[in-house]
């Protein structure tokens, strides 16, 4: 069996409020290969957002480790840590997180603005990202003149755009429409499997779990 | 750089809202500028004396006068040049409403001694070899229309009757500053009168002009002249011109350091209404800091991003202001025009202007960038708008 691509082990988590603990993952152990689609259910307030979070490296687990790619993301310095959230992380919200000021292709262009890539480069780049979440012909519309389909498909392109290690989705379709939703897990799944991406979506919709080829369930901060 | 387009979009991210607070900006730097103005016009009075002349009056008050046989006293005294005097006359052209000063001098040694005023030799010709001759300067001459060989007539008030005169030139001043709003005529005009009318007034002066060799030398030669005449039946106060201009223009001195104070307070003002719109923006941007941090950008690119969009506001007020500034100006230059002479903006109060845009566009910044760096990423992303 090939190495996997992300090793949690034993990881808690809890959030400290005016110095009571609140407890939110409990030794959690997880491995996922390379390649690989999973979906992470559970109701709310389970602690899928937190997971998610740690694994994306812009949280720190209260005990244990995190292992993305053989490294040990909780080790990393701040700056360490936000140039391999760059190169490793694509990042997919519920409400898609764009910026309004920005057309959909300079958001997808966002996170190669911190790369060496020049603008030639870049606009390759994006025109691939956009086209394959069939939004070409979209490049100059802004946020608000676009559908929340069609943002959440901005977004995917913004995350795979760098060709990051991981794609991290958190509820992408939460806030969709069925046909919507299809489309986004379509979107997903060609990236899984044409594109070879790893990608781990948190999502509390059995429809859309049906995409992923794992389902893990969190429930209480204990991974079943 | 590659960010320059986000702050330009995010400034203008709410037009109207930028553009009130622009506009709130600029008023704020005219009323600021206009303020600074009106000072330094103030002080252009005294600004446009020079080092190497000194006036010297009588001890007790400006108003009591001197006897002219003080001049030849006042040529022997070591550094003293050159000795000038004038007179206050007073007079009132058609309305007292129509104020202006009128200074009757010894034409033939005042224009030596100040060569900022300009006059056309044979005009300045025309003015020593009449009696009745006067020279106006261009300020006052466009006011009353008045050409060269008009005939004036001024009501006496401190040497009673009418007082006919006639322009035989019109004088323009060297500097912007110097002053072209007086009436000159020959002192001997006067005193001809008095001395046939009024004997006790003939012979009086109301101050001499010193030209002296070395400015450095202004107090010691100052305090000669008073020595001098010290325990006679008029004393002499002797300074420079400079303090001689402030001491007129001080009695204002309360009004002035207040318009200071005002001044101030505008920039507090400016400073308040950009760091409201400026500590909005943050709020409402905090979840896209967030996430921009998620991307991989530094707290450095979010410094910039914000003391960017913080500096654009300022400066684009800033320089509509200046702008606003130049137009307000010159209206109330031409409106005060009787009155105040060497009203325009001075250079000082355009840098004064940037430079207080520069300070607020940066100090507006603070708390914003403080939230946006503080921000931990987790927390920002669970705000949602
Ligand atoms: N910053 C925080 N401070 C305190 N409690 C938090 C914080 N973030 C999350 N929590 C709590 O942790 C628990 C898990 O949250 P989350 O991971 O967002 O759940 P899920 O995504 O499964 O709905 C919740 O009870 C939530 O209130
Ligand atoms: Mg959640």
């Amino acid at each position: 069996m090939p190495e996997p691509i992300v090793q949690v082990e034993n990881v808690s988590k809890s959030y400290y409020r005016d110095s009571l603990e609140i407890p939110v993952l409990h030794d959690i152990s997880l491995e996922i290969p390379r390649a690989e689609f999973l979906a992470l259910m559970g109701p709310s307030g389970s602690g899928k957002t937190t997971l998610l979070n740690l694994l994306a490296g812009i949280d720190q687990p209260t005990s244990g480790h995190l292992l993305v790619a053989g490294k040990d993301i909780a080790s990393l310095s701040d700056g360490d840590l936000a140039k391999w959230r760059s190169e490793n992380i694509g990042m997919v919200f519920q409400f898609y997180n764009l910026m309004p000021v920005l057309t959909a292709y300079e958001n997808v262009e966002l996170p190669l603005l911190l790369t060496k890539l020049s603008r030639k480069e870049r606009r390759k780049h994006v025109e691939t990202a956009l086209s394959i979440v069939g939004l070409a012909d979209r490049m100059k519309h802004y946020p608000r003149q676009l559908s929340g389909g069609q943002e959440q498909r901005v977004a995917i392109a913004r995350a795979v755009v760098s060709d990051p290690t991981l794609v991290l989705a958190d509820e992408p379709t939460g806030d969709l429409d069925r046909k919507s939703t299809d489309e986004i897990m379509s979107m997903l799944s060609r990236l899984n499997s044409e594109f070879g991406k790893t990608i781990i979506m948190v999502t509390h919709d059995p429809r859309a779990a049906k995409a992923a080829h794992i389902v893990r369930h969190l429930d209480k901060g204990e991974l079943s | 750089m590659k960010l320059l387009k986000l702050v330009l979009r995010n400034s203008f991210r709410h037009r109207l809202r930028t553009s009130l607070t622009i506009l709130g900006l600029a008023l704020a730097v005219v009323a600021f500028g206009l303020i600074q103005t009106f000072i330094a016009a103030w002080y252009s009075q005294a600004a446009a004396a020079a080092p190497d002349r000194l006036v010297t009056r009588h001890a007790a008050s400006i108003v009591f006068t001197l006897p002219l046989s003080y001049k030849e006293q006042l040529l022997k005294i070591d550094g003293v040049e050159q000795v000038t005097y004038g007179n206050w006359f007073g007079g009132v052209y058609v309305d007292p409403q129509n104020f202006f000063p009128q200074f009757a001098i010894d034409a033939t040694t005042y224009f030596e001694i100040y060569p900022e005023f300009i006059v056309e030799p044979d005009q300045y010709e025309a003015f020593l070899g009449e009696r009745r001759a006067a020279l106006v300067g261009r300020a006052l001459a466009d006011r009353f229309g008045w050409k060269v060989g008009d005939m004036i007539t001024l009501i006496g008030t401190i040497y009673p009757g009418d007082w006919d005169f006639v322009i035989r030139g019109i004088y323009t001043g060297k500097e912007e500053i110097t002053d072209e709003g007086t009436f000159y005529f020959h002192w001997e005009y006067v005193d001809e009168a008095m001395k046939q009318q009024m004997p006790g007034r003939a012979g009086q002066i109301g101050w001499f002009v010193l030209q002296i060799d070395n400015p450095d030398r202004a107090a010691a030669i100052s305090t000669a002249v008073d020595e001098r005449f010290s325990n006679s039946w008029a004393e002499t106060l002797t300074e420079t011109e400079e303090a001689f201009t402030l001491s007129f223009i001080q009695f204002a001195a309360a009004i002035i350091a207040g318009l200071r104070v005002v001044s101030v307070l505008i920039v507090g003002v400016i400073l308040l209404v950009l760091a409201n719109t400026m500590v909005m923006t943050a709020r409402e941007r905090i979840s896209e800091y967030a996430f921009m941090k998620t991307l991989g950008f530094r707290s450095y690119h979010l410094i910039g991003l914000i003391l960017g969009e913080s500096f654009f506001i300022s400066f684009v007020g800033g320089i509509v202001g200046i702008g606003l500034l130049a137009l307000v100006a010159r209206l109330v230059a031409a409106a005060l025009s009787n009155y105040l002479y060497g009203f325009a903006v001075p250079q000082s109060t355009y840098f004064h202007a940037l430079a207080v845009a520069f300070v607020v566009g940066l100090a507006a910044a603070i708390f914003p960038i403080q939230r946006a760096i503080r921000i931990r990423i987790v927390e920002g992303l669970r705000v949602v708008d």
